[in-house]
């Protein structure tokens, strides 16, 4: 019987069933990725964030707590300018954590890393 | 004939100088600058009561006067140490050379300069303007007015310039910015009440007694609003104002305003010349510029070097209290050494001979751990 409702999906951040595979891969790739403290400074200058939702430091995030279903769509926005690079105060490798995330999310590599 | 030399005439030179003349120590303090008092001396008002900074500088110099066994040599460095035995033989910048059992190094911190943060625009814009230059414009008893003398109707507070950045090769937290930046928030809502003011911060760090208190003022009491983001970068409007941009972390959406001033919380480097004076005193400086003190727990005002002592923020950023506290537990520190120094083997070499055999001994526990 067909009531007319469904049952929707929790939405809160499941840390018993995230995965941490994708972020001991970029990790490995780029160790500065274990140091943001989310002061937002790449986003503040970011050339691709300003006309679209794009935003590294919630990407960083959503990889470190394993959430990464939109994550390589959303890497796909970035334009590599590198403003990041130069603003973030913690001297992350902005720019190389981007392309990792990229990279291991998806469906074939997109750098020659081995 | 002196007993102890103490190297700068900030608070915390001040505090020991005083300290060990009430001990019975003969002190000769040389300061570089022409009057003491250090930065303190310089400031208006400090947080969390907002008491008068000038006030508390005099005062100091008056409890150490009161011995009349202190002597501060003004607008006078240290030009050259060596060490003869148990003791010291300094010629300082005037010629005068004096001998002394201990040195104490109390040369403080340098506001960072930030000239260097390029992208904020201080010393390009007319109205980015540092904590201490508006500390100096509290200071004069003037209303604070930006370039063109008109009074602002919005002010930024900027945390963290020159601190926990790698960009300028600080990573140090210099602890006093946050309370400073609410206390001189507050002060501006105080003068303009009508005025907007914003404090765009990474983290909010309220870690002393009094300063959640003034947090929750400067929220309650006076309309603070706190932005969590860091500036990316200032620029300056055709009519003089300054535009700033950062992330709006906790909307997570880019955030650009227009202020009238714009003010750069400054955060605290080692002094200039740290590192020639630790080179003379045979002291290690650390990554941070600042200098390592033999044991950051037990030994926090002794340095390796036998007779060389620091205390206040050469030994990296302290507020004011800390500092005094510092200063007095250096006065002890070096009492002791003193009256034990001269014995073969002293008190200090069984303590530190013992806190090093403990270390030896966890670090072997722990490589045969990890083995």
């Amino acid at each position: 019987m067909d009531f007319g409702y469904s049952i929707n999906q929790s939405s809160k951040i499941d840390m018993d069933r995230a995965s941490g595979d994708i972020a001991a891969q970029v990790l490995r790739y780029e160790p500065s990725f274990a140091v943001c403290i989310g002061c937002g400074a790449c986003m503040a200058t970011c050339s691709a964030g300003r006309f679209t939702p794009f935003n590294l430091r919630r990407l960083q995030l959503m990889v470190m707590r394993g959430q990464t279903d939109s994550v390589h769509a959303e890497a796909e926005k970035c334009m590599l300018c590198g403003k990041c690079r130069l603003i973030c105060p913690r001297g992350i490798n902005t720019r190389n954590v981007l392309l990792a995330i990229h990279h291991f999310t998806a469906p074939a590599p997109t750098l020659d890393i081995r | 004939m002196y007993d102890v030399a103490v190297i700068g005439a900030g608070i915390a030179g001040i505090e020991a100088a005083t300290q060990l003349a009430q001990m019975g120590y003969e002190v000769l303090v040389v300061e570089k600058d022409g009057r003491a008092g250090g930065h303190v001396a310089g400031w208006d008002r400090l947080f969390p009561f907002r008491r008068n900074a000038a006030g508390l500088t005099a005062e100091m110099l008056k409890m150490m006067d009161r011995g009349k066994a202190v002597n501060i040599l003004a607008g006078t460095t240290v030009a050259d140490v060596q060490r003869d035995g148990q003791q010291f033989r300094i010629w300082l910048s005037d010629g005068q050379g004096i001998t002394v059992s201990a040195v104490l190094i109390a040369t403080g911190f340098k506001l960072f300069d930030a000239r260097r943060k390029e992208e904020y625009g201080y010393g390009i814009y007319d109205n980015v303007i540092t904590s201490a230059d508006l500390e100096q414009m509290f200071a004069s008893g003037k209303p604070v007015v930006t370039k063109k003398g008109e009074r602002p109707k919005r002010v930024a507070f900027i945390h963290c310039v020159g601190s926990r950045d790698e960009k300028v090769n600080n990573r140090h937290c210099s602890k006093v910015c946050c309370a400073t930046a609410v206390k001189q928030a507050c002060e501006i809502k105080q003068m303009y009440p009508d005025a907007e003011v914003y404090c765009f911060y990474m983290d909010l760090r309220m870690f002393d007694r009094h300063f959640e208190t003034m947090y929750l003022d400067a929220q309650a009491q006076y309309g603070v609003i706190f932005v969590r983001g860091r500036l990316s970068e200032a620029a300056e409007s055709i009519d003089g104002r300054v535009t700033v941009k950062a992330e709006d972390t906790l909307m997570g959406k880019m955030l650009k305003i227009s202020v009238d001033m714009a003010v750069l919380m400054a955060g605290m480097e080692a002094a200039e010349e740290t590192d020639k004076l630790a080179a003379m005193l045979k002291v290690t400086v650390g990554k941070d510029g600042f200098l390592n003190p033999a044991d950051e727990c037990l030994q926090s005002n002794f340095t390796r070097e036998k007779g060389v002592f620091v205390a206040g923020a050469c030994t990296g950023p302290k507020t004011i209290p800390e500092t005094l506290a510092d200063a007095r537990a250096a006065a002890v520190s070096i009492d002791g050494y003193i009256r034990v120094g001269s014995e073969e083997k002293s008190l200090r070499e069984e303590i530190i001979g013992k806190i090093r055999n403990k270390r030896e001994e966890i670090r072997s526990r722990r490589s045969r751990s990890e083995e």
